[in-house]
């Protein structure tokens, strides 16, 4: 009999399962997976470590800082600054047609940005920034209030309103079209008021010491472990059936496999929620590089470009991706420690829309010609907006939505999960609770307060 | 417990909570909250603190006592004058 059962071991899981161990509750961490992290994960490949997700940390704070959630993770983990190794970006842009807005971790360079590009629009942008700074109001009805219509408010240049969505979208957002408020500012305050960073060894450094402290403070991880049940008993959880058949009980069951996914777990009320489903799935085309992207003039961490005057968030209707807009991250392009030096090769990544369907349906010879040919689209429609490193590749690998949903089990393959939120992980079974991306927090610091504070609500103050 | 005792074990658990934090000036009279930079996370952290260390129960509605030192030290005063010091 456990105190709580988690299902999924990504960063939200195993963040939840240190504050219950913590607290000496017997608990345990349940991973379909053969590996840990979710949509947070990492593997090696011909040789070279690869992560998937991580493109950036966000909400990256100085050491010493009090305030945000990244100084409240390490408090709550009993974790050092220095556990998350992270060295903080040089230079990012969101780069339209003939226009580019540069940031980095201090809000200044974008206000100064904004005041060349968009003279008019300057006090607007600050009014936004002061709008948002203490944002605090996660009550569902206020944070669902639609993003373009706030923002159409403050900004009066449609083309600034698209450049300020397109990299707040790519990094988080659920929904197509439009934003949730509420997501939004947490969102802007993570990407440009605190800022970017990375671990040198990726985001496995990060995971592992999860992993270690959970384990340390007496809580059990096992992987290969999927949960192919939630056993409900009058309208209350009660513990869990595996893959294997084997069933465990728990007092509270906290799941990180996403809402809809969890909901299907319990054989009840799943179609209630289907319509929350995400849609919005990528490809990653992955190249290694026999020179330092900065020896081809490449000196940014990461840029959002968008071909057009207009930023369209939606899943490809018509083709296997859409790659009018995208995201390159360039994880060489971080101020690392000396120590460290720079990674052993360059490394360029591009992320595009793609259609989970398509990818699904297509049959397993069509599949490899597809990625070939949409890793060629995805990069040459990135060459745009970088200089090109094409000549230079020597190994790539692409992910999916399909390999996403082979290893995370999200529906669609939907990185950011439902389009609504569970914001206090609280569902209509008793003793069944929310967290990671479906509780509304995204990220790799996101989806560990995440973890934490529905832990922190539901496995331990009512214990 | 003594009140003396119990004040050193109430900072031992801030150290813990907030560890960048310096306590030696802590003003007993004013609230916490206004000196340290603790959100409600953290609050929650000193009864489950108090709970594992002590087996000391703070019920909900007994958290308004957990606002000052002085009120956090004459509230578990009764609670734990039975507790040997360490």
């Amino acid at each position: 009999m456990y105190d709580s059962i988690i299902i999924g071991a990504g960063m939200s899981g195993l963040a939840a399962g240190i504050r219950a161990a913590y607290y000496d509750q017997k608990v345990c961490v349940l991973e379909r997976h053969y590996t840990i992290g979710g949509l947070n994960s990492f593997y090696r490949l011909r040789g070279r470590n690869y992560d998937v997700g991580l493109h950036a940390v966000t909400n990256f704070t100085p050491p010493g800082a009090k305030k945000g959630p990244f100084a409240r993770l390490l408090r709550q983990l009993r974790m050092k600054w220095d556990d998350f190794g992270l060295s903080p970006q040089l230079m990012s842009s969101i780069s339209f047609p003939g226009i580019e807005l540069q940031f980095d971790n201090n809000i200044d360079l974008l206000r100064s940005e904004v005041s060349k590009e968009f003279p008019q629009q300057i006090d607007n942008f600050d009014k936004l920034i002061a709008s948002l700074i203490d944002y605090d109001d996660l009550e569902q009805k206020h944070f669902e209030v639609s993003t373009r219509e706030r923002l159409q408010e403050i900004i009066t240049d449609p083309l600034l309103v698209e450049m300020i969505l397109c990299p707040i979208m790519w990094y988080g957002n659920p929904r197509e079209k439009d934003m949730d408020w509420g997501q939004f500012c947490i969102m802007f305050r993570s990407l440009f008021l605190e800022g970017f960073a990375r671990p040198f060894d990726g985001v496995r450094l990060i995971l592992k010491k999860l992993v270690r402290k959970f384990r340390e403070l007496g809580g059990e991880l096992k992987l290969r472990t999927g949960v192919s049940q939630i056993k409900i008993d009058n309208g209350r959880a009660v513990g869990v059936v595996l893959d294997s058949g084997e069933e465990l009980s728990g007092n509270n069951i906290l799941s990180s496999a996403g809402a809809v996914e969890t909901f299907k777990l319990c054989d009840s009320d799943e179609q209630l929620h289907a319509h929350t489903t995400g849609q919005l799935s990528f490809v990653e085309a992955i190249s290694t590089l026999d020179k330092y992207p900065r020896e081809l003039g490449h000196n940014k961490t990461i840029v959002f470009f968008n071909d057009s005057e207009t930023f369209h968030w939606e899943r490809p209707t018509d083709d296997f991706c859409d790659v009018r807009t995208g995201v390159v991250c360039t994880p060489n392009n971080y101020c690392y420690d000396e120590k460290d030096g720079d990674l052993p090769e360059g490394v360029m990544r591009v992320t595009a829309l793609a259609d989970y369907e398509r990818w699904r349906a297509v049959d397993q010879s069509d599949y490899q010609s597809q990625k070939q040919s949409w890793f060629d689209q995805v990069q040459a429609s990135a060459a745009r907006f970088v200089p090109d490193y094409r000549p230079h590749v020597i190994d790539t690998d692409m992910f999916t939505p399909h390999t996403i949903h082979r290893f995370t089990w999200h529906e669609n393959g939907a990185v950011y999960g439902a389009t609504r939120k569970w914001l206090d992980g609280k569902t209509d079974i008793n003793n069944l609770f929310l967290c990671g991306t479906d509780q509304g927090f995204v990220g790799i610091i996101g989806s560990i307060v995440s973890g934490i504070s529905m832990a922190n609500q539901h496995l331990l103050a009512r214990s | 417990m003594s009140p003396a005792e119990i004040r050193a074990a109430v900072i031992d658990i801030l150290e813990t909570i907030a560890p960048d934090e310096d306590l030696s000036n802590l003003d007993d009279a004013k609230e916490f909250r206004d000196q340290m930079e603790l959100d409600s996370m953290d609050f929650l952290d000193i009864v489950m603190e108090l709970r594992k260390r002590y087996r000391v129960q703070v019920p909900e509605e007994d958290y308004e006592n957990l606002v000052s030192m002085a009120s956090t030290v004459s509230y578990l005063e009764p609670k734990m004058a039975d507790i040997p010091a360490e």
